[in-house]
């Protein structure tokens, strides 16, 4: 099975879908939306089998497929994916039917044509999927870029206030950092025997300098993206501005290709360099952690809040990418994953509270448990996996990257530390503020604000639930699955687990 | 000291016959949580049922596999689910331990519990949110067992998280109080703030050894240096002290009497409370390993003890004297444990011993308020002995077993400890076993006045309570149980404890009696008793008089929560508001400036900008696919 081209169909499915939503009469929106919640489940379903068919202990790229594109300068359309693609692609295959389902009517409240907005979901489903399943650089760069276009429009045409400020915030930023990361590529193409394919070029060798250069370019297009301190500020502004679907996907997904990128371009091409930059990427990941959960903790707008969380959660995917141990890098992609299911689940429900009050701002909530007891409930139980409480996946991928890191490096490993406490303050009180407290009276007086969650709403947070919880307590089928790639990116840097310090341990005592 | 301890080795054997099955203490509760919270109100009219029978149920099995356990030779049980988190040379297990240290724990906290689960159907029947309420209770029980249950560390970290969920969900129960929801966040941010330092302490296990297992940890911690396992104690003491209301992190113990009063007599006084007890008391080979932590255990058990006593002196609000007191009470748990050797059997049969009295006290300061208008205020009782006749009985109980009046259980498990304290070496023992015996003296003082001005002396009631009127029997009935217990367990505890404990703790020299000490105890009791009953046999003030520095400070619970808001609060809320102006601004503004500076600096061009931006992302979407197909069409041609 594993010779089914699985990755390029799965790239170009969803673009036909959006190809076919797009084509379809503007007064028939249940058929637009049936049609492309049909067609992301079908994608799901091919996700499902491509997972059953990855073999965990195998080769490290798998479901290799290459066709040549551009013959002059070795451009090909080269797929392939390791582990850590693996449960990405399994997270994008998953988010975006959900997401389809719980945007069931943003597009008629804002007004605006239906089936360019389901289309432009299933067009963004296909540039997310090629971005993580390309396996030549160029390919890569190519959808890096063209994945901001539909987002663009989303954020511009479909979002709240201030959109067109977000969205071409959004998308300059985005630009500007890839192109630093095209100026690498050409110079990885010219000093890397002129082929853009990955597993070749892994082997290539680079003087000490050329190496650091191309880091940066690759690293500040990834920074930007996935974003970190300090290449941030566009975040919550496309957050607080995109429709919540369209923002689950962003935070969820999108940004993941930051650190999806530094794991599979960064660590293997400039193994030297990045160890190199080690330290400079764990400073800006661990202030993070702590300045964006402040900053959250200071925010009046859901939205924004949300979005500040999620870069905090950055910050502990980039300390366990830096940390180069087994631990701690396991769990930072193991993060990605679980940071998709989390927050997405939060940024949705945050969609549905905020739909119903006509608000985003924290202040024209309080007290509304009282009428939505339901949603009330898996608001507060997305915000405890936000906050990695045990029992919620992301309290495995956050414990592996914090015990990583100690084992290498103390001090950074006890200020995130930190950041658990200041996770409880954002959270907690963002709950005590909106669901909790004397019901703002406001409330009483819109009607939709009083109506709990719908039997579609309940159709989409159940699987997030259910997976969060599952994982939680059950997570090595993902570890399984993302050990090996792990293990393959560490020793392309060179990395090994330090042992631990008392030396040898012995199972029973001595006598 | 006591070394015997250390070079004892721990090993664990494989649970056999019945005991095989002892991770369903944990599935049953939990699996009625889950009934519970996902049925929603189609459980509604039985859902207290079953989550009594949940409870019930663990504790018959809870008694079956305790019986099963003391007919073995080996009773350290070990069981391994399945394997949590595989990850390198990290190897974390969903594994068990079953030994008499949590045998004893699973008898109590499913025997109370089941008690004050009896009681809270009979005191949350006209609560619409009474299913609700089970299914957090029985999440509490199940995290709780887990905690006491987990053969390593990480699971008394992830069972620790999860009672801290449960005690914040109840706390903040009635959530549409915002008094209730800022109690429930306050608690669950100051035990974060332990917790921090728990996994922090497992982190340094994991690199120092490799392992976060019990047998493998305690049997290799001589290969720590001294620095390494002092600071492995005192991490894990913050997380102690978090999660058991201890000096630094008390503060948020008596706002927890925001929640219902069942909540308050299982959840804080009787068995999440005491978690940090147990932490230290299972982490016995690390503390036993280092003098300089069990010297800290023993100062904050010390400090802590006199700070409850001090405060529940002055208050008025009889759930949260008591809450005071449990905080003091615990403090005289930290201070045996920390005092390590004998004393830790003492610590816990005080535990056990306490998790009866305060229980039973808290059910009737519940009984109280249910025939009393859901009052708080002892200056608004009075006289009610004659009305609740069998609270009257229950709590008086209790009272007396609190402050240790002999032969009640306070005196077999409080007394010792003081004995223990005198004992410790040098100048501190003194200190410690005088702090001990001033808290024993206060104890009875502040609990005197508690009782004597709620069910004696002159009514003092508001007008709106006409007819004060005694619980139902669904609520006396707990009420009596637990109070047999606190007259009769003490003396069965002090006799069978240390022995039970031997296969934890190791064989341990005891110190012989002092009858001096004894004395001398039971003297100060009866002084503060007595000083109470003089002042407020014939009433109190209905209202809050004017008072001295001293009382002021104790009424403002030492000044520990301005200290929190005027060190962390608002610096905090300070630093947050200027970043995110510094944010917006600064990072923000710079990043604007540039943009702006590239378009050419003004307003209006970047209106045109944005118009020129949005052709060119059309632009280069078309283009892409213009490309891709034309490249596919060549290719494929």
């Amino acid at each position: 099975m594993s010779n089914f081209p699985y990755l390029s169909l799965l790239t170009v499915a969803p673009a036909i879908g959006g190809v076919v939503v797009a084509l379809l009469p503007k007064d028939k929106p249940e058929l637009v939306k049936r049609i492309a919640l049909g067609w992301s489940v079908a994608v799901l379903a091919v996700a499902v089998a491509m997972w059953a068919g990855f073999s965990a202990g195998g080769p490290r790229m798998q479901f290799r497929e290459s066709y040549p594109w551009i013959p002059a300068w070795d451009v090909r359309f080269t797929f392939a994916a390791d582990g850590i693609a693996l449960v990405m692609l399994a997270l994008i295959a998953l988010l975006v039917p959900l997401v389809i389902l719980a945007s069931w009517h943003d597009a008629e409240n804002s007004r605006r044509s239906v089936p360019v907005y389901f289309a432009l979901m299933l067009f963004l489903e296909s540039t997310m999927i090629g971005v993580f399943a390309a396996a030549d650089v160029f390919l890569f760069y190519v959808f890096f870029e063209v994945m901001l276009v539909p987002m663009y429009f989303l954020i511009g045409s479909y979002g709240g206030q201030q959109r067109q400020y977000a969205a071409v915030k959004f998308f300059l930023y985005s630009l500007v950092g890839g192109l630093f990361m095209l100026a690498a590529v050409v110079g990885l193409w010219v000093l890397g025997g002129h082929t853009f394919d990955w597993q070749t070029l892994i082997k290539a060798d680079f003087s000490t300098g050329t190496e650091r250069w191309l880091f940066l370019g690759f690293f500040l297009a990834f920074a930007i993206k996935a974003p970190f301190f300090p290449f941030h500020t566009w975040l919550p502004d496309a957050g607080g501005a995109a429709p919540a679907g369209a923002a689950a996907l962003l935070v969820g997904v999108m940004d993941k290709v930051g650190t999806f990128g530094i794991l599979r371009y960064c660590l293997p091409l400039f193994p030297n360099a990045s160890k190199y930059f080690a330290p400079l990427g764990m400073a800006l990941a661990l202030v993070g952690i702590v300045y964006a959960a402040l900053l959250a903790i200071g925010q009046n707008d859901l939205k924004r809040l949300v979005s500040y969380t999620s870069i905090a959660h950055f910050g502990f995917i980039g300390i366990g990418i830096f940390a180069f141990t087994t631990q701690a890098a396991t769990g930072a992609v193991l993060y990605m994953f679980n940071h998709g299911l989390a927050t997405g689940l939060l940024f949705l429900v945050v969609g549905m509270l905020v739909a119903r009050r006509g608000s985003a701002l924290i202040g024209d909530f309080g007290g509304a448990g009282k009428y939505v007891p339901a949603l009330a409930g898996v608001f507060f139980f997305a915000g405890m996996a936000s906050l990695a409480l045990p029992g919620t996946s992301p309290f495995v991928s956050e414990f592996l990257v914090l015990v990583g890191t100690f084992t290498v490096n103390k001090t950074v490993a006890v200020v995130a530390t930190f950041g658990i406490i200041l996770a409880a303050g954002y959270v907690l009180w963002m709950i005590q503020r909106t669901i909790q407290g004397t019901p703002n009276p406001a409330l009483e007086r819109v009607e939709a604000a009083k109506r709990d969650i719908s039997l579609r709403e309940a159709v989409v947070v159940t699987p997030l639930i259910a997976l969060i919880l599952v994982l939680g307590f059950y997570p090595k089928p993902v570890l399984d699955v993302i050990n090996p790639a792990v293990k393959a990116t560490l020793s392309d840097v060179g990395a090994s687990d330090p042992a631990p310090t008392a030396g040898a341990i012995t199972k029973e005592a001595g006598k | 000291m006591q070394l015997t301890t250390l070079a004892e080795a721990v090993s664990f054997t494989s649970p056999s016959g019945v005991l095989s099955s002892f991770w369903l203490l944990i599935a049953i509760p939990l699996v009625s949580a889950a009934i519970l919270l996902l049925l929603g109100r189609r459980a509604d009219r039985w859902g207290h049922l079953l989550g009594v029978a949940s409870v019930g149920a663990a504790f018959v099995l809870g008694l079956v596999y305790f019986i099963s356990l003391s007919g073995l030779d080996n009773k350290e049980l070990s069981l391994n689910l399945f394997r949590f988190m595989p990850v390198g040379d990290l190897k974390v297990d969903v594994g068990l331990l079953y030994d008499p240290l949590s045998a004893m724990f699973v008898l109590l906290i499913t025997g109370v519990g089941f008690l004050i689960h009896v009681y809270a159907v009979g005191y949350m029947e006209h609560d619409p949110g009474r299913r609700r309420f089970f299914g957090y209770f029985n999440l509490f029980v199940a995290a709780m067992l887990l905690l006491v249950l987990g053969n390593n560390y990480v699971m008394l970290y992830v069972g620790w998280e999860g009672v801290g969920l449960a005690s914040y969900l109840l706390i903040s129960f009635w959530y549409l109080r915002p008094s209730a929801a800022t109690a429930g966040k306050k608690a669950f941010i100051m035990n974060r703030v332990g917790d921090a330092g728990f996994v922090i302490g497992i982190f340094l296990l994991f690199a120092t050894l490799g392992t976060v297992q019990y047998d493998e940890v305690f049997n290799n911690i001589s290969k720590l240096s001294a620095g390494t396992v002092t600071a492995v104690g005192l991490l894990l003491l913050i997380g102690a002290c978090g999660k058991s209301g201890q000096f630094p992190l008390q503060a948020w113990l008596p706002d927890a009497m925001e929640g219902p009063t069942p909540v308050s007599a299982l959840i804080h006084a009787a068995t999440m409370v005491t978690a940090g007890v147990y932490l230290v008391a299972r982490s016995h080979p690390i503390f036993d390993a280092s003098e300089t932590a069990k010297t800290v255990v023993v100062c904050i058990g010390a400090l802590t003890l006199l700070i409850g006593c001090v405060i529940g002196c002055a208050k008025d609000d009889i759930k949260r004297v008591l809450a005071w007191s449990t905080v003091s009470q615990i403090g005289y748990m930290f201070l045996a444990v920390g005092l390590g050797g004998a004393a830790y059997a003492l610590g816990l049969i005080h535990l056990l011993a306490h998790g009866f009295f305060k229980a039973g006290l808290f059910l009737g300061a519940g009984s109280v308020m249910h025939g009393m208008n859901d009052q708080t205020d002892i200056r608004r009782f009075g006289g009610l002995r004659r009305y609740m006749p069998i609270t009257w009985a229950t709590t008086g109980l209790g009272y007396l077993a609190l402050i240790g009046i002999p032969p009640l259980s306070g005196f077999f498990s409080k007394e010792p400890i003081i004995v223990s304290a005198y004992h410790h070496e040098g100048w501190l023992g003194w200190v410690l076993g005088t702090a001990a015996l001033l808290g024993s003296g206060l104890t009875a003082f502040y609990m005197t006045r508690l009782f004597v001005l709620t069910f004696h002396g002159p009514k003092r009631w508001t007008d709106d309570v006409k007819h004060p009127h005694e619980s139902p029997k669904i609520m006396t009935i707990p009420l009596v149980l637990l109070a047999v217990g606190s007259v009769a367990a003490g003396g069965l505890l002090a006799t069978s404890v240390p022995d039970w404990l031997t296969p934890v703790f190791g064989e341990q020299v005891e110190h012989g009696e002092n009858w001096l000490v004894t004395g001398l105890t039971i003297l100060v009791t009866l002084g503060g008793v007595g000083l109470a009953w003089v002042l407020f046999s014939k009433g109190t003030a209905p209202q809050e008089a004017p008072a001295g520095p001293v009382v002021t400070a104790a009424r403002n619970n030492l000044y520990a929560d301005a200290f929190n808001e005027a060190v962390f609060e608002m610096p905090g809320k300070y630093l947050t508001r200027a970043l995110v102006y510094l944010d917006n601004r600064g990072i923000d503004g710079l990043v604007n400036g540039l943009a702006a500076a590239v378009g050419g600096g003004s307003g209006r061009l970047r209106r045109a900008q944005t118009g020129f931006v949005r052709s060119y992302a059309l632009s280069i979407l078309g283009g892409a696919l213009l490309v891709v197909a034309a490249m596919l069409a060549v290719t494929l041609g």
